[in-house]
């Protein structure tokens, strides 16, 4: 099968995944990706349970290597330089390639100190510089005005979605490049959603977003590209409009369809 | 009266039978549970009604404040009570950290290595092992060759009952930590000595702190690892390079002994000690409720 895939051209390249192959073990998780992720846009990975977009999305700030029995290979550039090969440390990399997860995970600590953290790893600010970069990270997570009064509370005193939000702001605090977003809307109800996607719209003004996504309908509302994933492999990618409305492969089509499987 | 209703009767008369039955069942199921629930409680209110009933008579203000008097000499307890608290404070302040550590390269560094495995064997092995065996231990290595009992070989040898205990807990706690939180904390760009002291161990910290509390519970009544390692003082010392009086070897002496006075002493030390770790387990509790 052909994976060299078509590359959108409008926007510059942000992230490039070349001749990427990824084991867990032995399981060969995916296969020979190859993609160029546009800057400042939404691109959605899509595709059936174990496909192989999660673990996608885990190398691009090599989350994967907590785990010693799983490796990559290949080449991940960002900015062109490859982040899997680099000297550089890791922490500098997720700096720079921040991410969210499918359930909230607030830290035992504070609203305030839940964002405060993360920023100290990597600068020195005063306290009314850190106090303004919590509150632009909580107005960003559209987040500020629920909680505001209530900074100091513990932040798994949330509701869920709140707590997603928290996350969200958590990670762009640090101000990365690349944010990237493993379903993060799987565990809330639809309002809590609605608010998240609009957020993702913003977000692609400062952002390189890449979410995970099972919701056929979310990845369609709130992408700019779509890749569909199959078996470790990357079947098609392309714009949003044109993966929805004319998918070049059929394998395309009838996971989009429903007729999958 | 047609079929059908026939038949539904019928099916009612069935149905009520059937739940009747399990009805009987179920109540003598928990008559049987609660009979056995009530045995063992017996025993355990028999106990403290016995402890309240002879160790509140003999306690008094002297009991706190004069030392262990001779055989029919009015008396108290207080350098045993001075002796097991140093001990047993020492002993946790000296095996918490040792615990602690040892528990979280257990559960963040060797969860699948061979030396992980092996520390697990043998820390399960301590764990049940005779607390007597640990005195005897203590005994050999540091007082037959240091010439003299004293309170130092004591506190090592409860600071070697809490390390397994305290390892046990902490190892157990920070793996009930969701690994999406540890992720999440690595995603920030965050270093794993960061990750651990203030995100994994801030997260278990209720439950590594009662398994410290429950630790400190197990070692202030143990008697047989002081007997051969602190011994007995009659007299007030805080000098741990001598031998010093505890709580439960002051008990085992006194409540054998034929004298009035120091088996109503023992009672009331046995009171002191009961009265200490039903505190610490209340306090466990409330702490482990509050997660």
């Amino acid at each position: 099968m052909d994976t060299k895939v078509q590359t959108p051209q409008e926007a510059r390249v942000k992230l490039a995944v070349k001749n990427l192959n990824f084991y867990y073990g032995k399981f060969h998780a995916l296969k020979n990706v190859n993609m160029e992720l546009p800057e400042n846009k939404v691109t959605a990975f899509i595709g059936p349970s174990g496909c192989g977009k999660s673990t996608l999305l885990r190398t691009f700030n090599r989350m994967f290597e907590l785990y010693p029995e799983q490796r990559a290979e290949g080449q991940i550039l960002l900015d062109g330089s490859d982040i899997l090969k680099t000297k550089e440390d890791v922490s500098l990399i997720r700096a720079r390639v921040g991410m969210v997860f499918q359930k909230p995970t607030p830290f035992p600590m504070s609203i305030y100190e839940n964002i405060a953290f993360g920023v100290r790893l990597f600068e020195n600010l005063s306290r009314t510089e850190m106090d303004e970069r919590v509150e632009w990270a909580l107005k960003k997570a559209a987040l500020w005005n629920e909680v505001k009064d209530k900074l100091n509370q513990s932040g798994s005193g949330l509701s869920g979605g709140q707590q997603q939000r928290l996350c969200i702001a958590r990670g762009i605090a640090i101000k990365p490049e690349v944010l990237l977003l493993d379903e993060p809307c799987s565990a809330l109800d639809p309002i809590s959603t609605g608010k998240i996607e609009e957020l993702i719209h913003e977000l692609k003004n400062d952002y390189t977003v890449l979410i995970v996504t099972h919701n056929m309908q979310q990845a369609a509302r709130c992408s700019d590209y779509t890749a569909y994933m199959y078996l470790g492999e990357l079947i098609e990618f392309g714009a949003t409009t044109d993966i929805f409305m004319k998918p070049k492969r059929t394998e395309t089509e009838d996971y989009i369809t429903g007729r999958f499987g | 009266m047609s079929v059908a209703a026939h038949h539904n009767s019928a099916l009612q008369a069935t149905r009520k039978r059937r739940h009747a039955a399990r009805k009987r069942t179920n109540y003598i199921a928990l008559a049987l549970s609660l009979g056995a629930m009530a045995f063992g409680l017996v025993w355990l209110i028999w106990i403290l009604i016995e402890t309240v009933r002879l160790g509140v008579g003999g306690l008094t203000l002297a009991t706190f404040t004069q030392m262990t008097p001779p055989p029919q000499e009015a008396g108290g307890l207080a350098n045993a009570i001075y002796g097991s608290l140093v001990m047993v404070g020492l002993a946790t302040l000296i095996g918490t950290p040792v615990g602690v550590m040892a528990g979280i390269y257990l559960a963040e560094y060797g969860q699948k290595g061979w030396l992980g495995s092996v520390t697990r064997f043998i820390n399960d092995i301590l764990l049940s092992a005779p607390s007597i065996v640990v005195g005897l231990f203590i005994y050999s290595t540091v007082v037959a060759r240091s010439k003299t009992f004293s309170g130092w070989a004591g506190v090592l040898a409860l600071a070697l009952i809490v390390v397994p205990v305290v390892i046990r807990t902490t190892e157990n706690m920070l793996t009930l930590v969701p690994n999406a939180l540890r992720e999440a904390a690595y995603a920030l760009g965050m270093p794993k000595w960061r990750v651990i002291s203030q995100i994994t161990l801030k997260s278990a910290r209720a439950g590594v702190i009662t398994g410290v509390l429950l630790a400190v519970a197990r070692i202030s009544g143990e008697t047989a690892p002081l007997l051969f390692t602190a011994l007995s003082n009659q007299f007030f010392t805080s000098d741990l390079g001598q031998p010093m009086a505890s709580l439960p070897v002051t008990i085992f002496k006194f409540a054998m002994s034929p004298y009035e006075n120091w088996q109503q002493l023992a009672w009331a030390g046995v009171f002191l000690i009961t009265v200490g770790v039903l505190a610490l387990n209340i306090a466990a509790r409330t702490l482990f409720r509050q997660r």
